[in-house]
């Protein structure tokens, strides 16, 4: 096996816009651009495809060089082992869902063919469209269409442009869980355009965040979304992510509790097996603390943390203070008033109470 | 009662083979012109764009004389075609032939120019991301997606070709079976007072002409309007 990871470098210019980015992305798993429109985050993986001229830099992908301007490299598009999800599917109308699909798969070698139009049919659960012509589907079908034409070319990298950006709410939930398959049944890394936070914490192992063309952060999902040091746009939002696992039901009270290092919380009752994983959410401005533990309080989840950090907001009446739980990173969104009051310095043991937590399927 | 004469017949079918073979070549030349004209970014757009255009505005006629001295024994193309061993063009099939296509240019290259640049680029790239190349994505994507465009400069080309008069007049005169179309036969027929056959062949190429505009009209209208 090749070197396994993408490194890309571009700069790009447009009139009133400049890219430039330096990354080095792993190689497996879903990595998320996250940015606000305008942030570059689509031109980016433009760039990766091939499909912005302008663009001058360096592209290696698990070993393979797509890009080297120095050296006067660059594959085109349809030579690249990439598999594109546009943000509207974009699917041929002249051609049937079946002709859509074999459109990219006739164009590969037979022996270079790792899935077969039956698995990926079945995987995004499309079997019963195969005859329909793309203007009888719903958008979230024409999606998942999208889908399966680009892994039909097994690509080697898989990108995909807000390909939920099209749905309304529902078709979301509809397509999300196909997603989630593609992550946990193929070995192919996934480059995740996307502008809704609730995506990226969903699907994403890593995260790149995107603001104005430049590279703000980028890192592991949930050390990254536990970072203080963002950027004031997205500490308004802030929150972290916490992988639990399912370790127990009470069916008396309707709750299920997710454990994790460093402890547990309780949430309303979870239709999953003991034992699964449940990726969950909590934001900053849910979490509050106190010097004691409180007692009589309506809020239940309740973790002792260390302070490690303590930094302004995205507004002078709040800041961000960083804990540790018990190795479990969390951030609380708190007045300013409240931080001084409580003295609250790095080191300091408090009691975090966490008022909601956000469930991502 | 009178009827069309052998003559007149043989005018009728030079005059389809004429708007076939020029139809056919126009759709050659005509497609890769639109399809420069659709995606470039070329100062040069604006010119070639005009220059495609011009028959539309031109009298016929001038555009017949330019050819007739092109292509005259002293004209550049003239000399050329000499030198080739294929001989003078003017007064002859195949000089009709060139004239129709350069009159008739517009006709075809605006059409299908539409379609393309309706296409954008998007299907195209799609193409390109499931490994077609620029030739295979050009045949299998943007052509069947610029089929309406096609249909009607077809059928535009064609008819407009039918329909010409001033150009065959001047680079065609009127040889019976190798440049006397239908339009010449009328006019002649016109000026030998025969009108009843004058009336046979004007007939003909009027419902000929509503036919086919109707055909054009009623696909629009099913389109829904667009190209579709």
């Amino acid at each position: 096996m090749a070197e396994v990871g993408i490194r890309a470098r571009f700069e790009v210019v447009f009139p009133g816009f400049r890219l430039d980015v330096d990354l080095d992305l792993p190689g497996r798993g879903v990595t998320a651009l996250f940015g606000h429109s305008g942030s570059g985050k689509t031109t980016l993986l433009r760039c990766v495809a091939g499909l912005e001229p302008a663009a001058r830099g360096r592209l290696e992908v698990n070993g393979e060089c797509w890009q080297d301007d120095a050296r006067g490299v660059c594959v085109p598009t349809h030579r690249r082992a990439l598999g594109y999800v546009f943000q509207e599917a974009s699917l041929f109308p002249h051609l049937s869902v079946r002709r859509n699909l074999e459109f990219g798969l006739r164009r590969i070698p037979a022996a270079a063919r790792r899935v077969s139009l039956a698995q990926a049919t079945t995987l995004l659960g499309i079997d019963h469209l195969l005859e329909r012509m793309p203007d009888r589907l719903s958008g979230g079908e024409r999606q998942r269409v999208g889908m399966a034409r680009a892994l039909l070319t097994s690509p080697r990298i898989l990108l995909m442009d807000e390909p939920l950006a099209a749905l309304d709410h529902r078709r979301k939930q509809e397509i999300l869980p196909y997603l989630e398959r593609l992550h946990d049944e193929l070995d192919i890394p996934v480059l995740y355009v996307s502008h809704s936070p609730d995506e990226v914490v969903r699907l994403a192992d890593h995260v790149v965040m995107l603001g104005d063309g430049r590279v703000m952060a980028a890192g592991e999902l949930h050390a990254t979304m536990a970072r203080l040091d963002l950027p004031t746009a997205f500490t308004e939002d802030a929150g972290v992510v916490i992988d639990g696992t399912v370790a127990a039901h009470d069916d008396h009270y309707h709750l299920t509790r997710l454990d994790f290092p460093g402890g547990a919380v309780w949430v309303q009752r979870q239709a999953v097996e003991l034992g699964r994983r449940l990726r969950f959410r909590i934001h900053a401005r849910d979490v509050s603390l106190a010097d004691h533990q409180v007692e009589g309080s309506s809020i239940q989840n309740l973790l002792p943390a260390t302070v490690t950090e303590v930094v302004g907001a995205d507004s002078p009446a709040h800041v961000l203070v960083g804990l540790d739980a018990g190795g479990t990173a969390l951030i609380a969104r708190i007045t300013r008033r409240a931080a001084e009051q409580l003295v609250l310095r790095p080191g300091r043991r408090m009691w975090v109470q966490i008022k909601s937590v956000a469930l991502l399927g | 009662m009178p009827s069309l004469t052998s003559a007149d017949w043989s005018a009728v079918w030079l005059t389809f083979k004429l708007a076939t073979v020029s139809t056919v070549i126009l759709l050659l030349v005509g497609t890769p012109i639109a399809w420069w004209l659709a995606r470039t970014r070329s100062k040069w757009k604006g010119v070639v764009g005009a220059v495609v255009a011009l028959p539309l505005v031109l009298p016929p006629t001038v555009i017949g004389f330019y050819l007739l001295v092109a292509m005259g024994p002293e004209g550049p193309v003239g000399r050329l075609t000499t030198a080739l061993g294929i001989g003078l063009l003017p007064f002859s099939f195949a000089g009709l032939v060139v004239g129709s296509v350069i009159y008739s240019l517009p006709f075809v290259v605006q059409p299908v120019h539409n379609a393309f640049e309706a296409i954008g680029r998007r299907p195209l790239e799609v193409a390109a991301t499931l490994r077609a190349g620029p030739w295979d994505s050009f045949f299998t994507v943007a052509l069947p997606l610029a089929r309406p465009g096609f249909v009607t400069a077809t059928i535009l080309g064609f008819a407009h070709t039918v329909g010409e008069f001033g150009v065959v007049l001047m680079i065609g005169g009127n040889i019976p079976d190798s440049t006397r179309v239908v339009s010449v036969a009328i006019y002649d027929h016109v000026e030998a007072l025969e009108y009843a056959e004058a009336h046979w062949l004007s007939a003909g190429m009027l419902a000929f002409s509503f036919l086919v505009l109707l055909a054009l009209y009623g696909r629009r209208r099913q389109a829904g309007g667009g190209l579709g």
